[in-house]
């Protein structure tokens, strides 16, 4: 089953870590990585960039209107995510409460929907 | 990988006869599995252009035997950079011996978590690459050849033997084989739907292993009443496999919506897996010790033989269901017993059924669980209560097609 680990972040988060504490925590990424690597559960991850260059659309009467920032105004954004192929939640969650950030902040774990079905 | 279906099958079958020479020449199946899966590669790029080998299983074995000893030598070298002597292949006497059964014994080994033995059941004894396998599984190349290389090495770690169980584990380890088996059929049927073909792969693999395991296993005139009970189980998932397969060309709508059972163009069901699969379970039902999947097989069987929906066998099917639920009981099995239940006595019956569920945790919140309840809802009338269930489990669903439906059945009541 795969899972989407999103990544929450809060600026009060980076108010609280020191410069040093953020870089620790971005560079235990690459281990962390590997550690999924070798287990045979990486999917894939990735960093976003900061979400003040966010751009939200919505297509009104066939126009596009544009603005800035992201869609849900909140102090808290979404950093980066994995996505994992584990064999159960328990797992996942397991997984996810070894990134670096759990220390810190949250991470949300999602089941992926799939293409597939029973007939019901 | 080679374009060649008819070279494709014929590596397939023979990888794991293959990969048992090398085993029981070399040991080391780690090692040996490597060099069989290059040795396949080979074959798939030369044989399409040269033509297949005169024996295409002597030549696999040949070259599968060079690439192990070149691994050999260079770690040898390696490790002592010194001239070592290395046992040369013997002269090439390929025995005539079918290690099928050994190699899933092995990949299916109990400290393996399910979906590693997937995977290098897949890989050792279905002759599939690394490169398929992530495709099915919809993961990176890398995180496949990772999981496999995991596995074999937790095999050796738990000292996994190319060797037959011990005749008082054989039941449990063939119960476990099965099951990876059953795992393989359920991700391809489940994910087939969609426009990906490479995981219907899966349900025609896990049929053709199950097939393989049928056809090696003694029957009961040589094995007697151990190899009859074994076997039956053996025959009733082939059924089943068989009789759920038969179904795929009516479950989907080409814009891949589900099609619900009572609503299928039986006329598009494969008439002769059925016929195959009715033959199976029948002969394994009379023969056979009973259990659970020659009992799943016997009620897809009563669905297969109905010519139309309405002509179902539903007293039958209960019976069977109330074999299952006394045999294998399960949360999953008694919503199905629900189902059949209001089938035969009424949709109160089935509810009441289904309340026994109330509190088990092992399905609180499953989709399923609030799908049947509001079909047995909406049949005693109460609208409003049914709808709310569809939604509920629209939501709780994590299939794309699965949701579609849930919510159109919902829109439908509204």
């Amino acid at each position: 089953m795969k899972y989407l680990l999103l990544i929450h972040m809060g600026p009060s988060i980076r108010d609280i870590l020191s410069d040093a504490e953020l870089e620790a925590v971005g560079a235990a990424h690459g281990p962390y990585i590997e550690s999924l690597k070798a287990s045979g559960e990486f999917v894939l991850t990735q960093a976003l960039a900061d979400p003040s260059h966010s751009r939200t659309v919505r297509l009104r009467d066939g126009v596009p209107a544009v603005t800035d920032g992201p869609f849900i105004e909140a102090k808290e954004y979404l950093a980066g995510y994995y996505i994992v192929d584990c064999e159960s939640e328990a797992r996942a969650i397991e997984v996810a409460s070894q990134m670096p950030d759990a220390k810190y902040t949250g991470v949300e774990v999602r089941p992926i929907m799939f293409e597939g079905g029973l007939e019901m | 990988v080679s374009a060649d279906p008819r070279v494709e099958d014929l590596l397939r079958g023979l990888a794991p006869q293959v990969l048992g020479v090398l085993v029981r020449r070399h040991r080391q199946f780690d090692a040996c599995e490597d060099a069989v899966q290059e040795a396949l590669l080979a074959a798939s790029q030369q044989w399409p252009l040269e033509g297949v080998p005169e024996s295409p299983r002597a030549w696999l074995v040949t070259v599968a035997s060079r690439r192990l000893i070149d691994q050999i030598r260079s770690e040898q070298a390696l490790r002592r950079r010194e001239e070592e002597a290395v046992v040369e292949p013997a002269a090439l006497e390929v025995p005539d011996q079918d290690d099928t059964l050994l190699l899933l014994f092995l990949c299916c080994h109990p400290a393996l978590s399910p979906a590693s033995q997937l995977a290098l059941t897949l890989r050792a004894v279905g002759g599939l690459t690394t490169a398929q396998i992530a495709g099915a599984f919809l993961v990176p190349e890398a995180t496949m050849g990772q999981r496999i290389s995991r596995a074999k090495q937790s095999i050796k770690a738990a000292g996994g033997a190319f060797s037959q169980p011990p005749p008082e584990e054989f039941a449990e380890r063939l119960a476990v084989v099965l099951h990876v088996l059953y795992l393989i059929f359920n991700e391809g049927y489940t994910a087939s739907s969609g426009p990906d073909l490479s995981r219907g792969e899966l349900t025609r693999e896990a049929i053709r292993l199950t097939r393989v395991v049928f056809g090696l296993l003694p029957d009961e005139r040589s094995g007697g009443e151990r190899a009859a009970r074994d076997r039956g189980e053996v025959a009733g998932l082939l059924a089943l496999m068989l009789l759920t397969d038969a179904r795929r060309p009516a479950r989907s709508r080409p814009d891949g919506s589900l099609v619900p059972l009572a609503e299928q163009d039986r006329g598009l069901w494969d008439a002769s897996s059925i016929a195959e699969g009715v033959e199976l379970v029948s002969a394994a039902l009379v023969r056979s010790r009973l259990g659970p999947y020659q009992l799943q097989a016997a009620i897809a069987a009563v669905h297969a033989e109905a010519p139309r929906a309405q002509d179902t066998d539903w007293p039958q099917i209960l019976g069977l269901y109330e074999l299952l639920s006394r045999l294998a009981p399960n949360p999953m099995v008694t919503l199905n017993h629900a189902v059949a239940v209001a089938m035969v006595l009424g949709p109160v019956a089935g509810l009441e059924l289904l309340e026994t569920l109330a509190g088990d945790e092992r399905i609180a919140g499953h989709h399923r669980l609030h799908a049947v309840r509001a079909h047995l809802l909406e049949q005693v009338g109460e609208v409003g209560a049914a709808r709310e269930e569809y939604r509920l489990a629209a939501r709780r669903t994590t299939s794309l097609p699965e949701q579609r439906y849930l919510e159109a059945q919902a829109a439908r009541l509204s």
